[in-house]
């Protein structure tokens, strides 16, 4: 459905996108992830024949962007990061106004605006002002905006910024249920929001593309190979030092790192030997052991480890909490 | 055609939703009220006075009191023309919209021309009301109504043209006040360039003669339609919004 080859847009001083290539198949529903500065915008803007690109070719729905945008406009449902929403109109107006910009008959005008504000939930606000509108209606009256003419592929920038947590998941599950008609490419910082919605992850860094894989296999890529942290209940007679010789002495483990070795818990932090799984040894160890194990988790199981580490940011330190602004 | 008119459309609802319209409206209709009066007061005073003098002395409304409160008015909507162009491309680029007139199935053209469209039928509704106050005149006088009529003619396609150039000055910047100043700037620059007349007659005072904005009124306001004049202001137009067209185009290279 959409074909990047090649693409690079470059500024007088600085380049933004350099020399990306990746593809989208029909029905997909694509993570865009990256942080902030790292051409995810101008990606998209170059899709939606917003801007040209510099150089490289770029195809949506078999039509060259460059080109034939005019094909290329027809197909494609555009959510910018902000909503592009005029404030003194009110949401049916609006909308009716976009209806009439993407082309619809325009006797299927008025069901369809009907139809979409049900969708996007915004319906119970119709007469109201988009300027009175909270942030999370102005979201979701941009997401209706984008799907009125109902597109082969939608575009979504940052869908989620700004909303409260609450607004975010029905976001998130409003974008899902959308899935199955469109090709939805969408763009975001924040990596619980690729694992919770898209099937597929773009990494894009510095304007180049550093991953282009489905999210359960960046998330195998990243979890087996890991450290695993246990904890084990500590009654008053369990010497740390013990455990941890007991804990190295697990096949597959390369080291054993202390992370609180007194009070009601002992924590350690075990490195796998490369390309091994030691998990399932280090919990028979500890029960044979005759230890309340109280919690053994991998530490690296989440996506953000991966996306440090592919963009460069990778520090020694256990992955610090990137997705703190989602909660 | 269809997307000039939706674009235009909704360029009506902003201004007429918003005060903008209003406002303007107020204050022209105030400022062509006041004009109107006191010049007809001055006409009939003068009238009055002739007769009582016993010399009667020719008078005409339509040279003495509908030309000069034509030419007031002309200097009011000098002002008011730059309030409203200014917001047509600057308010889009602020609020982020451009991005989904410039994403949809829409030739750049036709957002140009539906908007400064908006603006001239927005330009129109200002001179209505003057025809308001001119109504009183052929209700209580008897003007001769083929110089009004060619008068707002020539009044529209100068406006227009100002326009034109005021939806050009829009797309340079995403600030409105900006916009609004520039584009005063250049109405008044277009406005007095007939003023080098007094310097002689020169190729060069001629030209500027020629494309000063006001020079091309005389003919209108006096009734005489002339195809030089309409030749000049849809020259003009077409100029502006060719600018216009070219510099969204632009933009989008420079984005």
């Amino acid at each position: 459905m959409i074909q990047v080859e090649g693409l690079t847009k470059r500024y007088a001083r600085h380049v933004a996108v350099d020399n990306i290539s990746f593809s989208v198949d029909k029905g997909d529903i694509v993570g865009f992830l990256g942080p902030n500065g790292a051409g995810k915008t101008t990606t998209m803007r170059i899709l939606t024949c917003f801007m040209p690109p510099t150089e490289g070719k770029a195809t949506v729905a078999n039509f060259d962007v460059f080109e034939q945008p005019f094909e290329v406009k027809k197909h494609i449902g555009y959510l910018p990061e902000a909503p592009p929403v005029y404030p003194e109109m009110s949401v049916r107006d609006y909308l009716t106004f976009v209806a009439r910009l993407k082309n619809l008959p325009s006797g299927d005008i008025r069901n369809r605006v009907e139809q979409v504000m049900e969708r996007c939930a915004v319906a119970d606000v119709a007469p109201k002002l988009i300027g009175k509108l909270s942030k999370g209606y102005r979201q979701r009256v941009g997401l209706a905006q984008a799907i009125i003419h109902n597109p082969d592929v939608l575009i979504l920038d940052e869908p989620t910024s700004g909303l409260d947590p609450k607004q975010i998941n029905e976001t998130r599950e409003l974008i899902k249920s959308l899935s199955g008609e469109h090709t939805i490419i969408l763009s975001t910082h924040i990596l619980p929001e690729v694992e919770a919605v898209c099937e597929k992850v773009i990494i894009i860094n510095k304007g180049k593309v550093v991953a282009t894989d489905s999210v359960e296999n960046l998330k195998n890529r990243a979890g087996l190979g890991g450290a695993t942290q246990v904890q084990i209940e500590n009654t008053g007679d369990l010497d740390p030092v013990a455990v941890h010789q007991r804990l190295e002495q697990v096949a597959g483990v390369s080291k054993v790192l202390d992370r609180l070795t007194h009070g009601p818990r002992l924590v350690f932090e075990i490195e796998n030997l490369q390309g091994q799984n030691a998990r399932p040894d280090i919990a028979r160890a500890i029960v044979h052991a005759g230890w309340n194990l109280i919690e053994l988790k991998s530490s690296t199981m989440t996506l953000e480890e991966v996306f440090l580490e592919l963009t460069g940011s990778h520090t020694a330190q256990p992955a610090p909490v990137a997705a703190g602004e989602v909660a | 055609m269809r997307n000039i008119w939706t674009i235009c459309r909704r360029e009506l609802y902003a201004y007429f939703v918003s005060p903008i319209a209003w406002v303007l409206l107020a204050i022209f209709a105030v400022l062509s009220g006041y004009f109107t009066y006191i010049i007809s007061y001055a006409f009939v005073r003068a009238q009055l006075e002739s007769t009582m003098s016993g010399q009667s002395f020719p008078m005409n409304v339509n040279e003495q009191v509908m030309g000069p409160v034509f030419s007031n008015m002309g200097v009011v909507a000098l002002f008011l023309i730059p309030l409203i162009s200014m917001r047509l491309f600057a308010e889009e680029k602020r609020q982020g919209t451009i991005e989904l007139l410039a994403t949809s199935p829409v030739h750049d053209i036709e957002i140009v021309i539906g908007k400064w469209l908006s603006a001239v039928i927005m330009y129109g509704a200002l001179l209505v009301v003057l025809l308001i106050d001119y109504s009183f005149l052929f209700l209580y006088g008897n003007p001769d109504w083929k110089p009004v009529a060619t008068g707002f003619l020539g009044a529209l396609l100068q406006g227009a043209c100002l326009l034109a150039f005021g939806t050009f000055i829009s797309t340079l910047t995403r600030n409105q006040i900006v916009a609004g100043a520039v584009g005063f700037a250049l109405a008044l620059v277009l406005w007095i360039l007939n003023w080098t007349t007094s310097f002689g007659n020169s190729a060069t005072v001629q030209v500027l003669n020629y494309l000063s904005i006001v020079s091309h009124m005389d003919s209108f306001t006096r009734g005489v339609i002339d195809t030089k004049d309409i030749v000049y202001y849809c020259s003009m137009i077409f100029l502006g919004l060719f600018l216009t067209a070219r510099s969204l185009e632009s933009s989008r290279w420079r984005a």
